[in-house]
């Protein structure tokens, strides 16, 4: 029974707490001014250019904003899918997935070659954008999950809470469709032009966001000295090997259909074969340490109850999901236009060739400014509203 | 305080109201007069025409695409330093090499002003818009810098603008963080009109040669429209079906 969960604010005075939230904040400005050195002088500071127009920023970004929408999956479970063993977790899912999106609006915002023309964005509309759109989905987003964690604390409107449970988890779903679709609708390049970069980007939106809300659960818990019960850890690990495999799953699918046709062997070459960087990053970090070596530590016989192996496991998705991020945003970018199918293609601007790209300090700055700005508002939420239960103890259910 | 009827206040009103009106249209009037290019109309667009380019790469040499280049950045004021991957390129050479028979040939690559633009069409902001002679533009007051036209554009006809800008000119007003491309001589055409000329094509088309022919793809009578009948065009990436108003003879 719900009644019987009792919440609380973090309370731990404790200098590693106090350290974790100087460091956030200190990284966080570090990634205004990375932002603002870049507003003032103009993008030739960082390593974009006009062949990979979008960049390292980008790649935070998009983590951030899918993880967001895949933060919400412990709450939609709760409310739209009536499994009351995730329901004390579900507060703690509506905050990360609101602060993870703040965070990631924030780098695309502030990586804008004309982040003060913000107004412009919120008052001219293109409904054929598939930007535009997305404009209005996280900002909808952010207020739907707001009012949905609303009506979850507040006692006399719970019952509302479960048709907003719903609205939410439609919402996220349509949102990762308009992400996933920003590359899903460029028909002009090869490595994109996909309807399934959509449900890809949901299904990593699973993966990435669970990886996250695990590692901070068992965090807060830890800092604030809680009590985390073996059994809910355990189904959030079996949830998380799920998600894994399922990315796994839409990866093989893309790229085997890409390979079909002929028209797309050159760029599935460049991806899987001799693209350098971004083969490198594709078979060893995305496949191998961000795919198959989390499914061992989460699967592997004798750690199934190691919090440890969980941990590394969630970690390396992460690390996994900057790497498929970094393939799909920037490899799909450096292989050339093919404007003349046939020809031996040379000219002044870089035409017919793998373009170049080494993201800049500032780029980092921002990208890192923006993930820790969202582990700062989680972690400062959690504080001040009592978001987190008292104590996860192990039960049957 | 009572009116005095000695002293007309409706009339000092009126004549205040009048001297105002006078100063505000000697302020607001050459600015008026600024945007009247055009002796067709008000703004010079016609709306009927449809505008283009035919680039018959079988006369153009490496020379002259050169000097279509060069044409373009005095008309437009910008610079692209060799190697630059920042630089912005309105216009580009581009060789082409045929594998095997290793035949070369040399065109000038620039926005191709598409029936359905890409650019256009992911716009948030509306900023990439297309007007109804069928020129592409970009509103420099709308643009964010998102860079979403960059990745959709086929043709990589669009740069982004990576620093801060100085001796710019009138004809063609740039802004860092935002992103421009080829105009057309939007500049020419509103003035010019059907007779118009693109600095590109007027760097190419002396002594009687058109090996760029600017012209009305609307107009039937055109030497644009005839020309195409007889001889043919290639539409880049014609499988996009996007209709381009800039169209190759020899590719």
């Amino acid at each position: 029974m719900q009644s019987s969960i009792r919440y609380a604010e973090i309370k731990t005075s404790s200098p590693g707490y106090w350290g974790i939230l100087i460091v956030l904040f200190a990284v966080a400005l570090l990634g205004i001014a990375g932002a603002h050195h870049m507003d003032v002088e103009g993008h030739h500071v960082s390593g974009m250019t006009n062949q990979i127009v979008w960049g390292l920023p980008h790649v935070f970004a998009i983590f951030l904003i899918v993880a967001a929408s895949g933060a919400l999956n412990i709450a939609s479970l709760a409310s739209v899918f009536a499994r009351q063993d995730y329901k004390p977790l579900a507060r703690f899912s509506a905050i990360l997935s609101v602060s993870l999106l703040v965070g990631g609006l924030a780098i695309l915002l502030l990586d804008l070659g004309r982040p003060e023309r913000l107004i412009v964005a919120m008052t001219h509309y293109n409904f054929k954008s598939i930007f535009a759109w997305n404009i209005i989905l996280y900002t909808g987003f952010v207020v739907i999950v707001v009012a949905y964690l609303w009506l979850m604390m507040e006692r006399r409107m719970q019952r509302w809470s479960k048709p907003a449970g719903l609205v939410a988890f439609l919402w996220r779903l349509v949102l990762t469709t308009g992400t996933g679709s920003i590359f899903g609708f460029l028909v002009a390049r090869e490595a994109y032009d996909s309807a399934l970069l959509a449900p890809l980007f949901i299904i990593m939106s699973f993966a990435f966001g669970l990886a996250i809300f695990i590692l901070l659960l068992m965090l807060s818990f830890r800092l604030d000295r809680r009590e985390l019960g073996g059994s809910h850890l355990h189904r959030l690990r079996s949830l998380l090997g799920i998600f894994i495999a399922a990315v796994l799953y839409f990866v093989v699918v893309f790229h085997l259909t890409k390979l079909y046709g002929t028209q797309n062997h050159g760029f599935e070459r460049f991806i899987l074969m001799d693209g350098g960087i971004y083969t490198s990053l594709f078979w060893i970090v995305q496949i191998g340490l961000g795919s198959l070596l989390p499914l061992a530590l989460i699967y592997a016989p004798g750690l199934q109850e190691s919090g440890k192996s969980l941990v590394a496991a969630c970690l390396l998705v992460i690390v996994g999901a900057f790497a498929q991020l970094y393939v799909i945003i920037i490899g799909g970018q450096a292989y050339p236009l093919n404007i003349f199918p046939g020809y031996i293609v040379e000219s002044s601007f870089f035409d017919g060739m793998v373009n170049q790209y080494t993201p800049s300090l500032w780029e980092f700055l921002l990208g890192f400014g923006g993930l820790t700005a969202s582990l700062l508002i989680a972690m400062l939420v959690l504080r001040v509203l009592p978001i987190m239960p008292e104590a996860l103890r192990a039960e049957g259910g | 305080m009572k009116n005095d009827p000695s002293k007309p206040a409706r009339s000092s009103r009126r004549g205040f109201l009048q001297a105002a009106a006078a100063i505000a249209t000697t302020l607001v009037a050459p600015g008026i007069f600024l945007y009247r290019t055009g002796p067709a109309d008000a703004s010079g667009l016609d709306r009927e025409a449809r505008w283009g380019m035919l680039i018959d790469t079988n006369v153009l040499g490496e020379a002259d695409v050169d000097a279509c280049v060069s044409a373009c950045r005095r008309e437009h004021g910008w610079q692209a330093e060799n190697g630059s991957q920042t630089d912005a390129q309105w216009v580009r050479k581009i060789r082409l090499e045929e594998p095997g028979s290793g035949h070369r040939k040399f065109l000038p690559l620039m926005c191709l002003h598409c029936e359905s633009p890409p650019c256009v069409d992911v716009c948030p902001t509306g900023a990439s818009f297309k007007r109804a002679d069928g020129i592409v533009l970009v509103n420099k007051h709308t643009c964010i810098g998102c860079r979403y036209c960059m990745m959709a554009c086929p043709y990589k006809a669009r740069s982004f603008i990576h620093e801060n800008l100085k001796d710019q000119l009138p004809v063609a007003p740039r802004g860092k963080g935002t992103v421009e491309s080829c105009t057309l001589c939007v500049h020419r055409i509103d003035r010019d009109g059907a007779d118009a000329v693109p600095a590109c094509a007027e760097a190419v088309n002396q002594g009687g040669r058109k090996a760029i022919l600017f012209g009305n793809l609307n107009d039937p009578h055109s030497e644009i429209t005839r020309r195409l009948r007889e001889l043919g065009g290639t539409r880049l990436r014609a499988d996009m079906g996007l209709n381009p108003g800039i169209r190759f003879q020899g590719l």
